[in-house]
Order: structure tokens, then C-alpha cells, then sequence
């Protein structure tokens, strides 16, 4: 079977010159060697060699001369009692982000919150995390945060703040508005509505940055309650998303994702799997995870939405934009309508979500998959609150707003009106935690604690609640937003004491108010109730509205969130997340425009933008709503042919933060991407995302880092797909496959007809000649759907074996869960102290992340509407016969008895055999001194963006466990092994053996769709042992054939679809009608 | 014979020197009044409680002993005579309740605390092993100066020899070869050259292994707390002060308010005359000046018997600043509760005789040959902490006899991420 219809990118499709140049070379720059001609006569000869050499020496014996440093040890003055130095507490707390929402636990070392684990006791995340909760404790210690409130742009005391707004609300006549993002917390509700009472004229309106109005009032019309349903994933056999990416942005991602692997969890015995149909405009995660996607203009949504319509309800057949949306939806209409179906909406249109709504009743959703009995919620803001806001404001008509949590400066459609009316306003309030755009156009800012020093709570949804308790005091003067709601209100409590009479009163009683906060999470008894819902919406008139629009024609834009930056806030100035690459796009750092490879092949750009190998990729200029953008370009197979995608979150003012900031670098190039949000307008009724666009390409380029194509496995195959109903059919093709290829080293020739392996055994090649017999061939056939592991690791190698005599750690990770969100990507880099390296070394190749998501596509990149994409996280295989180990001059890797691949850091001399010698490219070595590690000082790398990393602020979110790397060493996947030896020491200390699941890695516990499992394969009741044994038909290992035995398996994907593109030899040719 | 009876004169004197206790009470009270009472009674002097001996006999009953132990307050609040004046002449420092222990564990307590006698001056051992060590270093005197007669003789022999040969050649009439003095000779100088190097290389290598290693590490520290007087004359457990070990990575230096447990009580050092406190460079130190340096950092003002605390009630205390002796690199990964609670290794195993110590310094090397020398030769509790089970093998091994016992190493002790990540 050929795998070559897999490709990373275009450049690998086409096999361009560059790409060839790219893999061969093992270094992205020219190596600072000269290695042609005389020695002598060479730019580093010799005897210069040599007189380096005698100069360091002697500089290191200097440097390193005898005087010991005298080091102090200081010891608490007073011990706080619950603390013991070195051991980690763990508190549950919340995250809270807008209106998004997780359930988590805080992990604190000395005092300080260090990492962020998902909590199990919440019905409603379910321990899931996404990229940003995950990086989330980054923001704690971010340098831009403000330090103390501000008044008219200088230092001021809360007090001084206090009477100055005091006495202004006091004698203001005119409107008072409390402008927040979407407010989760009852108590926090009842803090609006104690300055509501002392002020009577005042307003609360909520906003959200990216809206779901469209939602919330379609919802109003249709089921008298504005508000959002929940949804279950878990329980829809069909699902159908029209541009709502749920599995990275949409909503509640966390909660969803889990949900939707539960849905996926397909073995040989249970092939029950739901159905995904995506119909979308950009590349979203989502519709790389789909098994049938098919792509729209944003402008065609209306009618893919009345067509899905009218084909559930009347059969009617489609006629849209492309043959494949009509099949599609066809098909579609027939799943759906078999049952446990379940339609969702991206756009933020009132008659698009009526119709989707009227869908769902019609095909029995409510009560099955939707959820009207507990509802969420998630999002608050309604459009038109808002623009009425910004109108009454420019006339003058407001006396004070009060800003929390939102930035309309920044983010709102039209943010400079709205930075021109608030100068109408007498008292301007922003609690924002830095001086962000809209806060530095107020009058006052009285920072917020983060909410990693706060107390709160959430209610995501009716009924269920979660807490929030600080991890730390606050590090700076900054004040609760509801304490300043409160002292302006002349309330006499405080916010903490008002919380917790609340809840323990609420709750009856102190040990009640204690067990809710040890847990973090406040549930009614019993399972989710669930109900439906009478719909009662105007579907014609929605209808009518839609096919009244008028239609663009030509390219459209959408404005999309990322995966990791959100819709901006503090995110923007993240350099976790600025670093880690884009699900789809592989992109770090930068905003870009996103195009399809036939739109950017039009717009001239294949000699740079076609191929991610190089860096330089062509500047377009877009046009939309009367502004205009210039932004690099990047191909994204699988993006409609007439879209153009931006991600808001970028172009961020210099005081967000460095990484964040807009500006020049210091070699004159531009950084911190376009402000996206202008491209947004307002229809009359709600925020539209999407707008007739005009681009014109021109000369300049700009860098883009992308990572995908920075390791090559040349074309070997890595990934294994088949259709739902291929594996149906035959579970076993993967065994074959494995047997075709590994079959004939499993026994050794001469033992080939020997008792021990004899019946045993797969036989691959050597089984023809058993099969003259009918018993033996019998024996064989039954034989041949195991793959003989064993027989393999022994006698495909001449190494001797390593023994495992206690433990045995071993990783799988299942390819059809996986959905390429990245979380994992960032609980790595949060537990194990990966250095950020800044864009500048992303170009070349240097990034660190240990664990890396690689993205392959498939399809014909002509035509989105066939590619398919697969995501493969990888990190360090551990082999057991690892070909890195065998070159190490110094032995400085070297294996474990329990199956690590070790590698000790301040043994490696930095030659780079191992990285050049692993075939799955995983090993990253430190070129520069990105952490200040050194013995040295001066060494420290700085590029501006990414310097803030290594602020003594910062550098209190290190791991205290993980040695932080210097420059010249070598680093890589450890499988967290600070945590399995913490795991054996708690056990030993129990004097018990250690129970599977007791150790986690950061990936596994980070990953909300449970697509990696973790343990003892020794255990043999371990979870990750009876993974294997019992869902063997999909276990694979990658680059098997080379004997390097890796401890970490995958899962075949399974797409629960017609046609796999990638290797498929009824599709061969296909890939080459392109450009 | 004879050998045997040295040896086992040899551990009796090294019991003597370590312990320089009676060696017959019961092991049991020992272990649990170190681990229980130390920490503020002394059987022979009054500490932070009463002196222990003999005071099952001066109590009114054995039962009001055992309820005093397990719950003293109670016993103050019946009512009690013998107990309010107890407490009312200490001060009204209330004992610390232990419920958890039995009738016959404080028997034993008991039992040991009136076993134990006041040392003994009297020191042969020491003596006799010095005058052995002046024994041997007068031989090797005089293997020394042996040496140097015999090569002095050498030389001479060979001088004679050549010029002996020279007046040979000239009477045979041989022409004599001019001869060069040794230090022009070639073969001298290579030699010599090799010689240098090799030394050279060596003692370089050598430095260079050290370099960052402290052994012998004693700094002066900001508060001259001698470990002799607490862990040693008065028998403070040393999980007392650093509760650490067997919890953490740290063993953890206390924080003041720890000290002042004890020293709320004890404001002076009367042990002056038994053992007074000197620095290694012959300083004298005044053991009750020490303690007013603590009540400084500990913000306690001894004359009002009282914490000097801020507006908001919260104490005046500075942190100490300690000289940190035992330094490891960054990248060595080290667990106190490793070794002590599951390994079961003695502190003094690293920490050499920390209870005779005056002023701590390194005992060990702390390099990594000496923590592989340990991991390869000490014993895991195999058998006896359930989570080795798992090693399925090294059970068979020793339920055969084809193995005695399971090492650090063979449970994987010597691999580079076991200690390095």
C-alpha cells in the first residue's frame, strides 16, 4: 500500500527543489564550517582551531576558578502550616475566561501555581483542558499585567480612586453602564445588582467579543428562553456542524471534545461510531477531525442551513453551490433524520441559527442530543445592547461606564467610535489586568486580581456550580473588580466575606461550604436531567430572510479565532501560545492571511507562499469594509477556493505586552500582525464575521514560521487510516499490513519449523510453505491475525534485549481521538519547562516543544472539498532499540530498566549524532541560551518578543522538579518522568505496588479527548496493557519495520466515511491534478 | 582468635564512642522517648520539661502518669493539685498530648529514662587508637630515611663505579666518551617530560573532578547552633527540627517559631562547664548569647516573655540566613524521603556524626562515585515494603537462593534518570 498521498504540505506533494533541499539538509542554516579545500587555507583553519581551543580552556579554568559561591539557605520565619517545601498542594479552582469555561486544579510548589490539570469532579468538562487553560498559568506571571491602579494615566492609590469616583458617580444625572464580557458568577451577578441598587440609573450590558447573539436571540424566538441548550456530543450518532469549529473555539471546546471522543471509540468488537458532516468555509480543526466535509462561502451558510432544512423535512433535493455540498447534505438529512441527530451553527445570524434550530426539531433533537433542561451559560452578549451603548455614549448621554473584561477599543466592530464616545464619558472605569487599548483610554484603571488569586465562582451551566480559590495572594496591588463594584456601592463587606456567606449559606453549613471547595465543583445529585423543548420559531420567515440576502460574489473573508489565542486578551501577549504552532496552518507567532493553494496560485504566490519550506511568503492586501491590511500569505489546503481567513487576536498595542506588541524589530521587520476585528460589521441585528473582500497581491514578503515541514520522514509511511467500513469488513488489514512488513524477522530461519515457535507465530513471507498442509494453513491463518511481537523483538535485531524486570512504560495514542487541538503541545511545555525560542529560531527549525502535532493532508489540493486531514502527535518513541542510543560518543542517552529513553543533560558534549540518528526527529538541541541557564551571563539569547520569558516574574512558573536546559545540550520527551519516579516514591512510602492511573503524564491529563493512554505494560490488568491485547486490530507503531521498538503505539484512524484519500490505490492520481 | 576478639573489642569501643550510653535499656523506650520526649525532656536535666529520671517515682501514681502523658490539659483542668503545681512551676507551658501512645510503651519510656547514667569522663579507646597511629607513622619515619640512605649509597656506588671506570680506560689507553651531565641527557629529559605530564595530567584531572565539591564544608553560620548540644547531649530528634525528611525532597531547616518551641522556655546555655563551646579556630563562644541572636530573628522579647507583633498581630520574625553547606548541582535530582522513609538510611550515613558536631560540616563528598558506590551496595527493603512484589523475577531469584538480596542497582539505582531530569 502506498502511503505517498499522505503529504505535509504542498512542497512535499510536489517534491519541489526546496523541500529536497530541506530534508537532506540536517541544518536550516549554512554550518559555520568551511569544509572545502586545504585545511590550512580554510576561513577556520587549524592552528585558529587550536588557539580557541587553549583560550577557552583557559577562560573555563578561570571562570570556573576555585572560589565556591557561598550559598544561603533561608528557611520560613514563620512556616505556613500547610506547606511542606517541596512537596506540591493542589487546589481546585475554575477557569474562567469570558464566558469559556473549565473546571480545574490548580498544582502550586512553594506557594507558587505552576500547572493546571483538568478536574474530574466536573460533570461538565469532565477533567478536559484546552491549549489555553493549559497555558493559562503564564498570564499569572505576566510583566505587562499592571501593577498598581492608574488615574489619567499616572500611579494612583485605590483610596484616592475611590473618592474621586465616589463623588463623581455621586453627582452624576446622566446613564451609568457596567460593561462586561459574559459573567458566570451568581455572586458576582449579585454585586452588579447591590450597585444597581445604589445607583438606579445604572446599566448592566454584556459583550462579548466574538458574539453568539445570533444564537441567543434565535433561541429567544424559538424556545422563549434566551439562552444557549447544552449539547451532547456524546449521545448524537450524527452530527452536523455548519461553521462551528466545537472542537477548538466554538462555545465550550473542552466540554465538547470530550463529549465527541466518546462518541469515537471504535474497536474490532464495538464499530458503533457517530457520523460527523462538516460543512465550512476556513480549515478548522473540526473539520479535519469530520468524516465527510465539504466547504461554503460564509455568504452560502444561509442556504446550505434552508437546504439541510428543507431536505429533512420534505426530502427536497439540494441545488447549491458544488455537487459535493448537495450530496452531502442529502446524506446528511438521511442520517439525521434516523435519529440522535444533532445540527450546530457557527454564524452569528438570527434566521441562519432559527432555521438550524427548526432542523433540530425537526429531526427530535431537543431531549435527545439538546439539552433544554440544563442550560448553559456560556455566552450573554446581545449586539444590539451594545451598539445602542456606543450610540448613547457618542451622544453624550452616558455619565460613566464601567469596563470589565471587555476591550471594545481592541475588538469591537467599529473600535475607534467607540474610543471616540468614551471621551463623551465623564468617568471611565477599566478593571482590565493590563493597560490594553480600551484601558488606556480611560480615566481610571483599578486592575483586577487574576483569577488565580481570586476567590469566585461559575455557574456554566443552571444549576451547577464551581468554585474558584486563589493559588497565591495577589502578586501586585490590585484590587476584586466586585470589591471596587462594592466600595463604590458604600457596601460594608467585603467581596470574599459576601462569597462566602453566599455559599455557606447556601450550601447549610461550614463542612459543606469546605467538602464544596476541596472539590471545586457543586453538582446536583444524579445525572444531568434532560429535556426538550416545544419549537415555536418562524422557520419561513428566517427562510424568506436568507434567500432575501443579497449574495457576494467573488472572494469573502471570515474572521476566525485560533486554536490558541483566542479571541485576544491576555492570550495575544502569551509566548506559550504564540509559540505553538496552528492546528492547521503550523504557523507560530504571526497573523496571516490563509488562502486556498488554487486562490494563491492565481494571486502568483507559488514561487514563495505554495511551499512551507520557505520562509519568505508573499504580502497580499485586503480590502473589506473600507479597510485594508497587508498580511503575509499562507496556503491552507482545504479552505474554499474563494475564502480568504484571518485570525483576530493580533495587531495589539505595545502595552498588551512585547509579545504582543505591533511594531519594528530591531532588523526593521515588521512583527505583531493586523487587527482583524475592522473586518467585522454590524447588519442591523448581530455582528457578521464574514464580508465581500477584495485582495491584490504584492511585492514585498514577509517570514512566516511554520514548523510542519521542519522534520521529514521522507515519504516513509507514519499514519493508518481506513474507512469505518473497510475495517468493518476486515479488522485485521493493519495485522496484515504489519505482518507483510515485520512477518519475516519474527522467527529466526533455522528455528522455523521448531516446536517452540512452530504454531505459534505469524509467518509473514515464510508461512507459504506451512500452507501445503491443510492443518498447518489453518493454524496459519488463524495465526496470522496476531502480529508476533515478541518473536520480533528478539529475533529482528542482534542486539541483546533490555530487561524489564519491575516496570515497563508504554504510551498509545489513538489517532481517531486525537483532534490536533494542541493541548497536550502546552501541558508539556508547562510541566517540563520547554524553552520559547522567539520566531527568529522557529524559522530556523530550532523550536523546542517536546512534543509536536504533525498535521498530514490528503486529497487533491485543487479541490478543498477532497482533502482529508490527519493529525499524529509525536514525541520521543522511546525505543528499546533506539538508534539514538547506539551513537551517543558519550553515553549520555542510554535506556532504562523500565523502557525510558534517558537522557542526561549535564552529561551531553552536543554533537547531535542522536538527533541526526532518530528516525522520528524528536530530539531538539539548545542552540543559543534561551533561559539565562548558562554559568555564564552574557550568553542569554533576547529577541525583544520572546524576552519576557526570562523576567524573574516569569521564571516563578518553572517546573522546580525539571532541570532547566543550557545552551549545548540536547533535549527531548522524558515521558515526564519527574512524575513517574514522584508516582514509585508515593507507592514505596504506602509500601504498596503502584496502582495503574496513579501517574499521568502532562500530554494524557492535558488531552480532552482522551486520545492518549499511559502505564505499566508489565501490569498486566493496566489500562494501557488491555488496550493493546484487546483492541489489537488497530495498534500500530511507527516506522515498525526498522526494529526500533518504540514504547509508544498509535491507533489506527478511522474515518467513518466512503473513501479514504491518502493511500488509496482507487484515488492514485488524483493528487497530481493540481497546479 | 586473637583477631576475632580485637574485632569485637573494636565494636564494643565504637558502641562506647557513638553512643556512650549503657548499652542494656530497652530498645524500645529509647527509640520512642527520642522520637517522642527529646525534643523538650533530657533524663538527667531539666529542659524545656522537667528532668525524666526517676519520675515514675516522684509522681502521685502510675495512672495519673499515664493520663498526664496522653492528655495533660485534662488532667490540669480535673483539678488536680500535683498537676496545676507542675504547671504553675513550669511556667504554664503546656505538654504537647500524645493519646496515641499505650501503658506499655510508656513503661518503656519510663524504663529507659531510668536506665540512662550520667556519662563518663573517662576515654581509653581514643587513647589507644592515637598511640597506634604515632606507632605506624614512626615506622614509615624510618622506612623513609632507609630509603634515602640506600639510594644515597646508590649514587655514590655508581659515581665510584664510573670514575673507577674512567681511569681504567685511560690506563688501557681507550679514548673516554666526553660524558654529559644527566640533566643535558636526552633520555633524562624525556623522561622527566613524560613524568611532568603524566602528574601534571593528573593532578589536573583530579582538581578538575573536584572542582565544586566541598567536602570538609564547615562555614561560620550567622547563629553558632552546635547540633553536639541539641542531637546529641540532649537527645532532640532530628525529625523534630527537620520534619522534612521523611515528607520531601528538603529536609528542611526549621523556621524560627520551631526553635522557640523549646527556647520560649530555655534562655540560657548552663552546659558550659560539661561541654564548652568553641569554634574550630579556638574562639569561645557564649552559648546564652546565641540564644539571645535567635529571639532577635525569632522576634521574642525575653524579657516580657512575649512575641513583639505588628498592627495586624502578626509576629516580628526575620528569617535566619544559614550558610547552606550540602550543595548539590541544579540538575541533581535528590529526595530525602526517598532515603529515609522508604530507603530507611540513617542521616548519619550522609551526615556523618552529626550529633558530635559543634559546627556541621560535609562529611561526605557528595560527588556521584560516592552515591553509586552506596546505590551498588546497599539493600532495598525488599521483602519487606509490599511495592517491590512487582518484580516478579527477583523474587523467584531469592525464593530459589540464586540471589541474596536486591540492591539499589538491580532495581535500576545506577540509570541516569533516576536522579538527572
Amino acid at each position: 500500500m502506498s502511503q505517498k498521498q499522505y503529504w505535509k504540505g504542498l512542497e512535499e506533494l510536489n517534491d519541489t527543489t526546496a523541500h529536497k533541499e530541506a530534508v537532506e539538509n540536517e541544518f536550516k542554516e549554512p554550518l559555520p564550517f568551511d569544509l572545502g579545500g586545504n585545511l590550512l587555507d580554510a576561513s577556520t583553519p587549524r592552528r585558529d582551531f587550536l588557539k580557541y581551543l587553549g583560550f577557552s580552556t583557559v577562560a573555563a579554568t578561570l571562570a570556573a576558578s576555585c572560589e565556591m559561591p557561598v550559598r544561603k539557605v533561608i528557611p520560613y520565619a514563620i512556616k505556613p502550616e500547610d506547606i511542606v517545601p517541596g512537596v506540591a498542594n493542589y487546589y481546585a479552582s475554575t477557569f474562567v475566561d469570558g464566558g469559556e469555561y473549565c473546571a480545574v486544579v490548580v498544582k502550586t510548589r512553594d506557594g507558587r501555581p505552576i500547572k493546571l490539570e483538568g478536574n474530574k469532579l466536573s460533570p461538565v468538562t469532565q477533567g478536559a483542558t484546552t491549549a489555553r487553560v493549559q497555558a493559562a498559568v503564564l498570564n499569572l506571571y505576566d510583566k505587562a499585567r499592571l501593577r498598581q491602579p492608574m488615574a489619567e494615566g499616572k500611579e494612583a492609590t485605590f483610596e484616592a480612586i475611590d473618592r474621586s469616583v465616589k463623588d463623581a458617580l455621586a453627582s452624576n444625572t446622566k446613564s451609568v453602564y457596567i460593561l462586561t464580557s459574559t459573567i458566570l458568577s451568581p455572586t458576582t451577578k449579585e454585586v452588579i445588582n447591590q450597585f444597581i441598587a445604589k445607583y438606579p440609573t445604572a446599566k448592566h450590558v454584556t459583550y462579548d467579543a466574538i458574539s453568539y447573539s445570533g444564537m441567543l436571540q434565535a433561541n429567544e424566538a424559538s424556545y422563549g428562553k434566551r439562552t444557549l441548550p447544552s449539547y451532547h456530543f456524546d449521545k448524537a450518532q450524527t452530527i452536523f456542524g455548519l461553521g462551528a469549529d466545537f472542537l477548538g473555539t466554538w462555545l465550550s471546546p473542552a466540554e465538547y471534545s470530550k463529549q465527541y471522543a466518546q462518541g469515537r471509540k471504535v474497536s474490532a468488537k464495538n464499530l458503533n461510531m457517530s457520523k460527523h458532516y462538516q460543512v465550512e468555509a476556513n480549515h478548522t480543526i473540526t473539520g479535519a477531525a469530520a468524516d465527510d466535509r465539504a466547504t461554503c462561502k460564509p455568504s452560502e451558510m444561509g442556504a446550505v442551513a434552508v437546504a439541510l432544512y428543507n431536505a429533512v423535512t420534505t426530502g427536497a433535493t439540494p441545488s447549491l453551490a458544488s455537487k459535493k455540498l448537495n450530496t452531502l447534505v442529502t446524506k446528511a438529512a438521511a442520517d439525521l433524520k434516523k435519529g440522535n441527530g444533532l445540527v450546530v451553527c457557527g454564524a452569528n445570524d438570527v434566521n441562519i441559527q432559527t432555521v438550524v434550530n427548526a432542523i433540530n426539531a425537526a429531526i427530535g433533537a431537543n431531549g435527545t442530543t439538546i439539552n433544554w433542561a440544563v442550560t448553559s451559560n456560556y455566552k450573554a452578549g446581545i449586539d444590539a445592547d451594545m451598539v445602542a451603548l456606543t450610540d448613547a455614549m457618542s451622544k453624550g448621554e452616558v455619565g460613566a461606564v464601567l469596563m470589565q473584561d471587555v476591550n471594545p477599543v481592541y475588538d469591537y466592530y467599529n473600535g475607534k467610535k467607540f474610543a471616540e464616545a468614551l471621551k463623551n464619558v465623564a468617568v471611565s472605569v477599566s478593571f482590565a489586568e493590563r493597560m490594553d487599548e480600551t484601558a488606556q483610554a480611560c480615566k481610571y484603571v483599578v486592575p483586577d486580581n487574576h483569577w488565580l488569586e481570586s476567590w469566585g465562582d461559575a455557574e456554566p451551566k443552571t444549576g451547577y456550580y464551581s468554585l474558584m480559590q486563589p493559588g497565591i495572594a495577589p502578586l501586585f496591588k490590585t484590587r476584586a473588580f466586585q470589591d471596587s463594584l462594592l466600595v463604590w456601592a458604600g457596601a460594608a463587606t467585603t467581596y470574599g466575606d459576601m462569597w462566602k456567606n453566599y455559599w455557606t449559606s447556601k450550601l447549610g453549613g461550614q463542612s459543606n461550604f469546605d467538602k464544596a471547595l476541596q472539590d471545586g465543583v457543586i453538582n446536583p445529585a444524579g445525572d444531568m436531567p434532560m429535556g426538550g423543548g416545544a419549537f415555536s420559531g418562524n422557520v419561513s420567515a428566517a427562510v424568506a430572510a436568507i434567500q432575501a440576502a443579497k449574495p457576494v460574489s467573488g472572494m469573502e473573508l471570515v474572521v476566525y479565532e485560533k486554536v490558541s489565542t483566542g479571541k485576544g486578551g491576555a492570550w495575544s501577549n502569551n509566548p506559550w501560545l504564540l509559540e505553538m504552532p496552528d492546528p492547521i496552518t503550523k504557523a507560530t507567532w504571526d497573523n496571516y492571511a490563509c488562502v486556498s493553494p488554487k486562490k494563491a496560485y492565481e494571486l502568483g504566490a507559488e514561487l514563495t507562499s505554495i511551499t512551507e519550506v520557505v520562509n519568505a511568503k508573499k504580502v497580499i492586501e485586503v480590502s473589506a469594509n473600507g479597510q485594508t491590511v497587508k498580511l503575509p500569505l499562507v496556503v491552507v489546503p482545504g479552505m474554499h477556493n474563494d475564502v480568504v481567513a484571518i485570525a483576530v487576536g493580533f495587531g495589539r498595542d505595545a502595552k498588551v505586552g512585547r509579545a504582543a506588541a505591533t511594531g519594528k524589530d530591531k532588523f526593521g521587520k515588521e512583527i505583531g500582525g493586523k487587527n482583524a476585528y475592522p473586518f467585522v460589521s454590524y447588519n442591523g441585528q448581530n455582528f457578521a464575521y464574514s464580508a465581500g473582500v477584495t485582495i491584490k497581491p504584492t511585492e514585498e514578503t514577509h517570514d512566516v514560521a511554520i514548523t510542519q515541514t521542519h522534520h521529514s520522514y521522507e515519504a516513509r509511511p507514519v499514519v493508518r487510516e481506513y474507512t469505518l467500513a473497510d475495517f468493518a469488513k476486515n479488522p485485521n488489514a493493519l495485522i496484515e499490513a504489519r505482518n507483510a512488513e515485520i512477518g519475516h524477522y519474527t522467527t529466526l530461519p533455522w528455528e522455523e519449523h521448531g516446536e517452540a515457535h512452530g504454531g505459534e507465530h505469524a509467518k509473514g513471507g515464510h508461512g507459504e510453505e506451512k500452507a501445503h498442509n491443510p492443518v498447518d494453513a489453518a493454524t496459519a491463518a488463524a495465526a496470522a491475525i496476531v502480529v508476533d511481537e515478541e518473536g520480533y523483538r528478539k529475533n529482528g535485531t542482534l542486539y541483546p534485549e533490555y530487561e524489564s524486570p519491575g516496570i515497563h512504560w508504554g504510551m498509545s495514542i489513538d489517532l481517531t481521538a486525537c483532534t490536533g487541538c494542541g493541548a497536550c503541545v502546552m501541558g508539556c511545555q508547562a510541566e517540563n519547562n520547554i524553552s520559547v525560542v522567539g520566531k527568529t529560531h522557529v524559522l530556523k527549525s530550532q523550536e523546542m516543544h517536546w512534543l509536536r502535532i504533525d498535521r498530514y493532508f490528503s486529497g487533491m489540493p485543487n479541490d478543498p472539498d477532497t482533502i482529508q486531514t490527519i493529525f499524529q502527535p509525536m514525541m520521543c518513541q522511546h525505543c528499546d532499540n533506539a538508534p539514538c542510543e547506539n551513537v551517543c560518543p558519550v553515553s549520555a542517552t542510554n535506556h532504562s530498566s523500565e523502557g525510558l529513553n534517558q537522557m542526561a543533560y549535564n552529561r551531553c558534549i552536543g554533537t547531535k549524532y542522536c538527533a541526526n540518528n532518530c528516525p522520528y526527529k524528536v530530539r531538539h538541541f539548545n542552540w543559543m541560551d534561551w533561559n539565562g541557564a548558562d554559568c555564564f551571563d552574557d550568553n542569554l539569547y533576547e529577541d525583544y518578543r520572546r524576552d519576557d520569558v526570562n523576567d524573574d516574574l516569569t521564571r516563578m512558573v518553572l517546573n522546580p522538579d525539571v532541570t532547566v536546559r543550557s545552551r549545548g545540550v540536547m533535549e527531548k520527551c522524558s515521558f515526564c518522568v519527574q512524575r513517574l519516579q514522584e508516582a514509585k516514591l508515593d507507592a514505596k512510602k504506602k509500601g504498596e505496588p503502584m496502582k495503574d492511573g496513579a501517574v499521568r503524564t502532562a500530554c494524557q491529563s492535558a488531552c480532552p479527548s482522551d486520545a492518549i493512554v499511559f502505564g505499566n505494560v508489565n501490569d498486566k490488568d493496566s489500562h494501557i496493557a488491555k488496550l493493546r491485547k484487546e483492541n489489537k486490530e488497530r495498534v500500530f507503531y511507527v516506522l515498525e519495520q526498522i526494529h526500533t521498538l518504540p514504547n509508544v503505539n498509535y491507533m489506527s484512524k478511522i474515518r467513518n466515511t466512503d473513501v479514504i484519500v491518502g493511500g488509496n490505490e482507487a484515488t492514485d492520481g488524483l493528487y497530481k491534478d493540481h497546479i | 582468635m586473637v583477631r576475632s576478639i580485637a574485632q569485637g573489642m573494636i565494636a564494643l569501643v565504637f558502641t562506647l564512642f557513638v553512643f556512650n550510653l549503657p548499652a542494656i535499656a530497652a530498645p524500645d523506650g529509647k527509640a520512642l522517648f527520642q522520637s517522642n520526649c527529646a525534643s523538650c525532656h533530657n533524663p538527667l536535666k531539666d529542659a524545656t520539661g522537667p528532668a525524666l529520671k526517676g519520675v515514675d517515682a516522684r509522681v502521685p501514681s502510675k495512672e495519673w502518669l499515664y493520663s498526664w502523658i496522653k492528655n495533660s490539659a485534662s488532667v490540669i483542668s480535673s483539678g488536680d493539685k500535683y498537676a496545676n503545681d507542675i504547671y504553675a512551676k513550669w511556667n504554664k507551658t503546656a505538654m504537647t498530648a500524645f493519646p496515641n501512645l499505650s501503658n506499655e510503651e510508656i513503661d518503656a519510656i519510663i524504663t529507659y529514662v531510668n536506665s540512662v547514667e550520667p556519662p563518663k569522663k573517662d576515654d581509653g579507646a581514643g587513647a589507644a587508637t592515637t598511640s597506634t597511629a604515632k606507632d605506624s607513622t614512626g615506622s614509615n619515619w624510618i622506612y623513609s630515611m632507609v630509603t634515602i640512605i640506600l639510594l644515597a649509597l646508590a649514587f655514590i656506588l655508581w659515581r665510584v663505579n664510573s670514575g673507577l671506570k674512567r681511569v681504567a680506560n685511560e690506563k688501557d689507553g681507550v679514548p673516554n666518551v666526553k660524558e654529559i651531565p644527566f640533566y643535558r641527557n636526552k633520555v633524562v629529559i624525556a623522561m622527566t617530560v613524560i613524568l611532568a605530564f603524566i602528574f601534571a595530567g593528573y593532578w589536573i584531572t583530579n582538581g578538575a573532578v573536584e572542582l565544586g565539591r566541598q567536602q570538609n564544608y564547615m562555614p561560620e553560620q550567622p547563629i553558632f547552633y552546635s547540633h553536639k548540644v541539641h542531637a546529641g547531649i540532649n537527645q532532640v530528634n532530628c525529625l523534630y527540627c527537620h520534619a522534612g525528611a521523611e515528607k520531601s525532597k528538603h529536609a528542611m531547616i526549621p523556621s524560627t517559631n520551631v526553635c522557640m518551641n523549646c527556647h520560649k522556655q530555655i534562655n540560657e546555655y548552663t552546659g558550659a562547664e560539661e561541654h564548652p563551646l568553641v569554634t574550630a579556630e579556638g574562639k569561645k563562644i557564649d552559648g546564652t548569647a546565641e540564644i539571645q541572636k535567635l529571639y532577635k530573628y525569632a522576634g521574642w522579647d525575653p524579657a516580657k516573655k512575649d512575641y513583639i507583633r505588628d498592627e495586624n498581630g502578626n509576629i516580628k520574625a526575620t528569617p535566619i540566613e544559614w550558610v547552606k553547606i550540602h550543595n548539590l548541582p541544579d540538575h541533581v535530582y535528590f529526595n530525602h524521603s526517598q532515603h529515609t522513609a522508604v530507603g530507611k538510611v540513617q542521616c548519619q550515613q550522609c551526615h556523618g556524626p552529626i550529633h558530635e558536631m559543634d559546627e556541621v560540616y560535609q562529611f561526605s563528598p557528595l560527588s556521584m562515585g560516592w552515591c553509586i558506590n552506596c546505590h551498588r551496595q546497599t539493600e532495598v527493603q525488599f521483602t519487606s515494603n509490599n511495592y517491590y512484589s512487582i518484580f516478579e523475577k527477583y523474587h523467584a531469584e531469592l525464593k530459589s537462593g540464586k540471589r541474596t538480596g536486591v540492591t539499589v542497582e538491580d532495581i535500576g539505582g545506577l540509570e541516569c534518570q533516576k536522579c538527572h531530569y
